[in-house]
């Protein structure tokens, strides 16, 4: 493998896909969840930076699919197809979902990071995809990066190190 | 389409100068807390997409120790001082007034949170004089961690409006050792009422 490997960055509430042998990142996810879908035949994976559980909290039209823990696993799907995926055996990993902050914050932001971890899995429960792994919740910040070669989900944190899964 | 696209430059100067009043008192609390000479910059007020805000302190994975309040009341929304960790640990020594406490141990973790507090507190309380209304601080929390993850974590309620939000942003500093940031992020339902309340017409 070359060293130099380009990457595709997803920036918060962004979605986005990578085809071998591009590597796809996103950074600081606090109570975010970076969720994974991928296809193994095509060597393609698709990534959405997930910031709040359900589209009805959102105040005003929803623009975004990729925001939206109930929106973001279909977008995924459908990022997939239009690369040729049949959509069939689909596979997930997904980081994120921390507790950052111990107060309560707004009533709908208590325990937006688990509330999104339940809701990804929900939706890819719904998708028939297989949840492979995951690194959740805790109060730590990561930053992930998805090899679509070997398929290992890379999840950084400041305070306890990298860990592979 | 953000909620903002409409904000011109007058209402910018606005929030500017709501950063700079703010800011301001909060300057001087520090400099009567260290008995120092702060300098305070000149703020910015911009609109910035969330990417743009969590990637705005040198990168969304750059280490940094932050103090958060959530703000409830007339007007909601976030504050952040942000600072460096070496930042963190000088303006720790100083207010301890001793270098063996820093932010790996309990008093200087304590000492930068109560700091934080006090800094907030006096920038909120001048917003709030000034505009006559009600601004009341979460208790603080201080987090050390990827400027990204905690900005975003702070941003969830914004985000509830789109993909953008507004920021206000003033730098201050004391000659070298110490420099840190403030961060106002008003809740977009917010900004016409600071706007009404200083009798600037928020194009409704």
């Amino acid at each position: 493998m070359s060293s130099v490997q380009s990457v595709v960055r997803i920036g918060i509430a962004e979605i986005g896909v990578a085809v071998f042998p591009k590597v796809i990142r996103t950074v600081g996810l606090g109570s975010c969840v970076g969720v994974v879908v991928y296809d193994s035949s095509l060597k393609t994976a698709a990534m959405a930076h997930v910031m709040l559980p359900d589209s009805s909290l959102a105040k005003g039209m929803v623009s975004n699919s990729a925001k939206f823990a109930d929106c973001a696993v279909q977008e995924l799907v459908e990022i997939l197809k239009r690369k040729g995926s049949a959509g069939k055996g689909l596979k997930s990993k997904i980081a994120g979902g921390a507790q950052m902050f111990k107060l309560k914050m707004g009533s709908e932001s208590t325990r937006i990071g688990p509330r999104n971890v339940e809701e990804i899995k929900k939706q890819l429960r719904r998708f028939h995809i297989h949840l492979e792994a995951a690194d959740v919740g805790g109060s730590s910040g990561r930053t992930i990066e998805f090899d679509t070669d070997n398929e290992i989900l890379t999840v950084r944190t400041v305070h306890q190190g990298t860990l592979e899964i | 389409m953000g909620p903002y696209n409409d904000l011109n430059s007058f209402q910018l100067d606005i929030l500017r100068e709501v950063g700079n009043i703010g800011a301001g008192h909060a300057a001087t609390s520090l400099s009567q807390l260290l008995n120092r000479r702060i300098v305070m910059e000149v703020p910015e007020a911009r609109i910035a997409s969330l990417t743009e805000v969590t990637e705005w302190i040198g990168g969304a994975e750059q280490l940094v120790a932050a103090v958060f309040l959530r703000i409830e009341g007339d007007v909601t929304g976030g504050m952040f001082l942000i600072v460096s960790i070496e930042e963190a640990n000088s303006l720790i020594a100083y207010l301890t007034g001793n270098s063996e406490i820093s932010l790996k141990n309990e008093p200087g973790l304590s000492a930068l949170q109560e700091a934080g507090n006090i800094l907030a507190g006096s920038y909120l309380s001048s917003l709030s004089d000034f505009t006559k209304l009600e601004m009341k601080a979460s208790p603080p929390e201080l987090i050390v961690d990827m400027a990204g993850a905690i900005l975003a974590s702070g941003l969830t309620e914004t985000s509830r409006f789109g993909e953008q939000a507004i920021l206000i942003e003033t730098s201050f500093c004391e000659w070298d050792e110490i420099r840190g940031r403030f961060l106002f992020l008003p809740d977009p339902d917010a900004v016409p009422t600071v706007f009404k309340a200083l009798g600037v017409c928020a194009n409704e």
